[in-house]
């Protein structure tokens, strides 16, 4: 009786270490150009080939400007990155979705737009957010420079085979509640570092009825509670999206794909080393106020009183505070914001952005608000643009910008100015993460949208 | 990259008692621009070690010459968030070769014995045994028994065991690293893609 990650991990097995990691075999591996290049030089100077080719896919991401991307990049250093990922990837027959590629984009983006991520397989990069790709029902998970080293020279990356946990979700959601909010408040309640060690199955009902780009926005973020990643077992949901994608299989391929899709679940009692549930109606709009992902909480709720800490955390506690700014106690609604993002790999696909211009339709962006509008990808700009968004936003005072990772960490020049308050899609709110000194509070695009158009923190329900 | 050789160390200590130390904090964004491995050094804790003028925190740890050495004590989660073993790079490019904490994120465990750098997880009672040690006397000895897996306090010899794997204990204690292993392997890694691909076809 077997968990469904239990029936992926095993099948990928090539040898297991007496008292060790497993040597776990890689089914498709994604670069990007901040965390390989010391790999491709590490496999140069021990003069190994790239042993497999044609399962990497890279994709330039986390350093692009989000503005005039057919200039030549500005930052030199964020150049050199860019060049040398185009440079390994010629030198070594890699596949590159580069800067103006019309399949450039966010890497963990790209991969499911692209058909590239398919049930049951496994799936590495060295960014943590690949966790990403386990709404496909794949085991995928972040790895070090190290890690993707060995991936390049092997195939394979040794690994030790972490604990499951199963999180349920059942019933209906409340209204202007997405899978962000969702995530926000499993973390809010587990914590920054409640899954550690562990690898999630979400499961219930409330998964099942949800869209795959929300269930891709849910495993996006079991990175923020520790986890290694999260898994959803495929449905009819996932073969519905997959089929007649550029590289999914197809034909009678795909009739055979199928067959194996199918039989990716856990086995009735399949034994998990930890369960949770949770109920979609007592989930409402989030809003963080701290500085790591687990310091959310309903966007009508105040910020905790120290004496509600627990007293190892009340340090930290104290300095998010003052980082922030805030004082314990008190609600963020109608507090002033100077930034609002809408992006990242957690919330930059098309039923973000479509979200995000429900909203503010027929509305006007506050004077006061900076407003970066991120598409994940060349193909969810193409698709904004052919269903009129683009327009819509347009007309409310919001411009939509070219894809990348952009001010989700700030490597490009998307930075939010020390002291400002950002409210962010992305995925971390930790201290500097969009720039130094920015405060960021992470939210759903729904309440993106409702803090943009009044320039303060909002509830999305008084618009809906 | 072929990592250093780890067996026995002691050294004082460097405490940063703050919980949830994550990968951003120890190296922020912007510098992971390099295409190599090393001077990540400089970057190391850089929005709490220097200010917006790049002038010295005079109040953080680092930048207070009372403390040194080979040791970096974290609270609970060290090395949260994301996958940067330049985040692991950059504190062993320091100087530190050891990093002591009650609970590690998984990424950063792995980034870190692969670069060298052993991460050594204690319970919280022995966690706080260290922090107060060093608060009274800064030039504390503690010594990281690698072959036993014992962290001590040398003066008094209070102790505590750690766990690590057998096989990652092996690649420290000689300095391998896992690419060797895997290269080895090569002939089993293309026997398992004939099978699969067979199964798939068939």
């Amino acid at each position: 009786m077997k968990t469904l990650f239990d029936k992926i991990w095993d099948a990928h097995v090539i040898s297991s270490i007496e008292n060790g990691p497993d040597v776990l075999y890689i089914d498709r591996h994604l670069i990007h150009e901040v965390t390989s290049p010391q790999a491709f030089a590490g496999l140069r100077k021990r003069n190994f080939p790239v042993f497999r080719p044609e399962k990497i896919i890279a994709a330039a991401d986390h350093n692009i400007p989000t503005q005039n991307q057919h200039l030549p990049i500005r930052d030199e250093l964020s150049k050199q990155q860019v060049d040398k990922l185009s440079e390994n990837c010629r030198e070594h027959n890699i596949t590159l979705y580069g800067i103006n590629h019309p399949f450039n984009g966010i890497i963990h983006v790209i991969a499911p737009e692209l058909g590239l991520t398919q049930p049951g397989m496994t799936i590495v990069c060295g960014d943590s957010h690949t966790s990403t790709h386990g709404a496909f029902g794949c085991i995928a998970f972040g790895i070090g420079t190290s890690e993707v080293e060995m991936a390049l020279a092997s195939q394979c990356v040794l690994q030790t085979k972490p604990k499951k946990m199963r999180i349920f979700i059942n019933g209906k959601l409340n209204k202007c509640v997405s899978s962000k909010d969702i995530i926000l408040h499993i973390i809010s309640k587990i914590s920054a570092s409640g899954s550690t060690g562990y690898f999630i199955e979400y499961a219930g009902s409330t998964i099942r009825n949800m869209s795959m780009e929300a269930r891709m926005t849910i495993c996006n973020m079991s990175i923020e509670m520790g986890a290694r990643g999260g898994i959803i077992a495929p449905d009819e949901t996932t073969f519905n999206y997959i089929k007649d994608r550029k590289f999914s299989p197809k034909g009678t391929d795909m009739d055979k794909s199928l067959i194996l899709f199918k039989t990716l679940k856990s086995d009735d009692n399949a034994v998990f080393d930890k369960e949770l549930s949770f109920k979609a109606e007592d989930i409402e709009p989030m809003i963080t106020y701290g500085t790591n992902p687990g310091m959310g909480m309903k966007i009508t709720d105040s910020i905790p009183f120290i004496e509600d800490i627990e007293e190892n955390n009340r340090e930290s506690f104290r300095k998010s505070m003052e980082y922030m700014n805030f004082i314990p106690g008190r609600s963020l609604i109608d507090l002033p914001v100077d930034f609002v993002f809408v992006g990242s790999c957690t919330n930059g696909r098309i039923e973000d952005i479509r979200a995000f211009t429900s909203l503010v339709q027929g509305h006007k962006k506050a004077d006061r608000i900076t407003a970066w509008i991120v598409p994940g990808s060349k193909q969810v700009e193409k698709q904004a643009k052919a269903e009129g968004l683009v327009n819509l936003l347009y007309e409310a005072g919001f411009e939509l910008r070219q894809p990348g990772c952009s001010a989700c960490l700030a490597m490009n020049e998307d930075k939010i100015p020390e002291g400002k308050y950002s409210v962010s899609t992305s995925n971390r709110n930790f201290e500097g993460r969009q720039g130094p000194g920015a405060r960021t509070l992470l939210a759903s695009p729904l309440v993106a949208a409702a803090s943009a158009i009044t320039g303060k923190i909002t509830d999305p329900r008084i618009f809906k | 990259m072929p990592i250093d050789k780890f067996e026995i160390l002691e050294s004082t200590c460097v405490p940063l008692p703050a919980e949830n130390i994550d990968t951003d904090q120890i190296i922020p964004a912007r510098f992971l621009k390099a295409i190599s491995r090393e001077g990540f050094a400089n970057y190391l804790f850089r929005d709490w070690r220097y200010d917006k003028n790049n002038k010295p925190v005079p109040d953080f740890i680092l930048n207070n010459t009372e403390y040194s050495g080979q040791i970096l004590l974290g609270g609970k989660n060290f090395g949260s968030g994301s996958s940067r073993e330049h985040a692991a790079w950059a504190i062993y490019d320091y100087g530190f070769k050891v990093v002591v904490s009650s609970f590690f994120a998984d990424i950063f465990k792995n980034n870190a014995l692969n670069t060298g750098l052993l991460p050594v997880q204690v319970t919280k009672s022995f966690l706080k045994i260290l922090f107060t040690a060093i608060e009274n006397d800064h030039g504390t000895i503690v010594k990281i028994d690698l072959p036993n897996q014992e962290i001590s306090l040398a003066a008094s010899g209070i102790k505590e065991n750690f766990e690590i794997n057998s096989y990652k204990k092996e690649c420290l204690l000689n300095g391998y690293d896992d690419i060797d292993y895997l290269i080895s392997l090569k002939r089993r890694i293309i026997d398992f893609e004939k099978i699969k691909s067979f199964e798939n076809e068939n």
